[in-house]
């Protein structure tokens, strides 16, 4: 696949691709962290985890818009909004859905898979009644449209280093929550033991809807990220659950490590592959991969090694 | 101080603690003795509120308790030290400490906790889960303490640990007792440990209390009948 280049042309391709992969690999590194942190502590499989990306995305639509209309001296700065904004919209319903349907699931973890699917096929309807079943973008203000020359052949574009920063200073912010702080170490203590948890007055039900929040609101801000990538359609993010789940399961579902370097792997093979053969190829041998390295090592990467 | 009412407690069809009565006062020591499947563990659990309660009542300070959720019972001056310890293995010895605070006023680890058990100070930074026997045992009993608790469960404290420590924990009782004017309740199936600590004891035998008597008129022959197997 590699005839009629050359060698540094090969270099720049990989570069350059390896670049786009990055903002995939923000994309996918955001989901799964989300969804890692809610199976970690509630052994509950979010279904629905794809539709807070898009609700993610429509809100940096809507910001986009409303930017564009009334304030359009916003226009350069609107994203950092529509970030946060994404974050906010995502953490509240998130919430909510855990208030009103997840908690009275606990005991039946099967029964969390049916109902966060359905729940993600009455969100995907609700995007489809409001936006309309037509792919939407938002406006990028100018500067997040250009590229940087680094040499001859390899140009990076501005909105994939953008990604990257958000996604770098998220994961560390959800780092230091985690490991830092005192909500962390609650989190942790549930985690392992939601019995002796709640018996050193721990208020594990409060501690369970934040985590579910959180969880969702980083896939918001995934959702915002991937209006740089892609267009938003109500099915945006169900396309990418899969993936999400591949990376969580192939990272190893208990290490925050293993999931960044599963993403990362999956999201630059795949980059990179379909730049040479076509994207359906380029998934099947990502895939192929992934199954591979799974048969030899069932619990992942990077599996926690600690006694329970 | 705690008041326990014709506690009844089950789990699904079979019943272990029957029409239970207690009441232990302030700045008691009690024990409970009682042999293997005589309800010990399952009334200290429905006391946490780990388990429900099928009927009666729990009050703490005249404060109805029966229906809380356990962390609410830390917030009413409840604390726990479980059989088998429940350390969080993959937490620091510091931190398992920390879980503990959710109810103190300051979030910080007071001193004297590391002035009782010189040991976890030590061991700080080492993993829960890594702790000896006898290590987790003081460090499951600082995890309560920390909590600032006016009722103190501790379920079989001295199970599987050596006796040298076993001497320790029952030192570090009868401190803390003074210290803190502690009510505390202790489960035991060891008869002259019971007696080295507790003012007072209790036998429990197919869920209720069947003999209770102070510590200077307990006749010991008498209750080692009940814990004969």
């Amino acid at each position: 696949m590699f005839e009629g280049y050359t060698a540094s042309e090969i270099g720049a391709i990989f570069a350059m691709q390896g670049f786009a992969g990055l903002s995939l690999f923000c994309v996918f590194l955001l989901m799964a962290l989300g969804l890692a942190i809610i199976f970690g502590q509630m052994q509950v499989i979010n279904m629905a985890h794809g539709e807070f990306l898009t609700i993610g995305a429509y809100s940096t639509y809507l910001m986009s818009v409303v930017a564009e209309k009334h304030a359009p001296w916003l226009m350069d700065y609107y994203f950092f909004l529509a970030i946060a904004l994404g974050f906010v919209v995502a953490f509240a319903i998130g919430w909510l859905v855990e208030f009103s349907l997840i908690r009275f699931l606990y005991k039946r973890p099967l029964d969390t898979l049916l109902a966060t699917w359905g729940l993600s096929l009455i969100m995907q309807q609700g995007f489809r009644s409001m936006f309309g079943a037509r792919e939407v973008s938002p406006t990028l203000p100018e500067w997040l449209l250009g590229s940087w020359q680094l040499s001859d052949t390899i140009e990076i574009p501005i909105n994939g280093l953008l990604v990257v920063g958000v996604t770098a200073v998220l994961t560390l912010a959800v780092f230091f929550l985690l490991f830092r702080s005192r909500w962390g170490l609650k989190v942790r203590a549930t985690t392992q033991n939601r019995v002796m948890a709640e018996a050193a007055g721990i208020n594990t039900a409060r501690v369970d809807r934040n985590t579910f929040a959180l969880g969702c609101g980083i896939a918001g801000v995934a959702g915002a990220v991937f209006t740089t990538i892609a267009s938003t359609g109500p099915t945006s993010g169900s396309l990418y659950i899969v993936d999400t789940f591949l990376v969580v399961v192939f990272g190893g579902a208990a290490s925050l490590f293993g999931t960044i370097a599963s993403a990362f792997s999956i999201a630059q093979a795949q980059s990179i592959l379909e730049f040479f053969i076509n994207g359906s190829m380029a998934k099947v041998i990502t895939l192929a991969i992934v199954i591979g390295i799974l048969m030899l090592r069932p619990e992942g990467l990077f599996a926690s090694r600690v006694r329970k | 101080m705690l008041a326990v009412r014709k506690l009844d407690v089950a789990y699904g069809q079979s019943q272990v603690i029957r029409g239970l009565d207690m009441d232990v006062g302030h700045n008691e020591i009690v024990a409970v003795l009682g042999r293997n499947g005589m309800g010990k563990t399952t009334l200290f659990k429905a006391l946490m509120g780990i388990l429900p309660a099928r009927g009666g009542q729990v009050a703490i300070d005249s404060i109805d308790v029966t229906a809380m959720a356990p962390h609410r019972r830390v917030e009413n001056g409840i604390a726990y030290v479980p059989q088998g310890r429940m350390i969080f293995p993959s937490l620091t010895v510091r931190e398992n400490i920390e879980t503990g605070l959710e109810t103190a006023r300051e979030k910080k680890i007071p001193d004297d906790i590391y002035g009782l058990f010189p040991v976890l100070f030590e061991m700080r930074n080492r993993k829960g889960g890594n702790l000896s026997g006898g290590q987790q045992q003081q460090l499951a009993i600082a995890r309560a303490l920390v909590s600032e608790p006016r009722v103190l469960l501790l379920d079989e404290p001295t199970e599987g640990i050596q006796p040298s420590i076993i001497k320790d924990i029952a030192r570090v009782l009868k401190e803390i007792r003074k210290m803190r004017e502690l009510t505390i309740i202790v489960s035991e199936q060891v008869l002259h440990f019971a007696l080295d600590v507790a003012d007072r004891i209790a036998v429990i035998e197919r869920g209720a209390i069947v003999y209770e008597g102070a510590r200077g008129e307990v006749d010991a022959a008498h209750v080692s009948r009940y814990l004969a197997v």
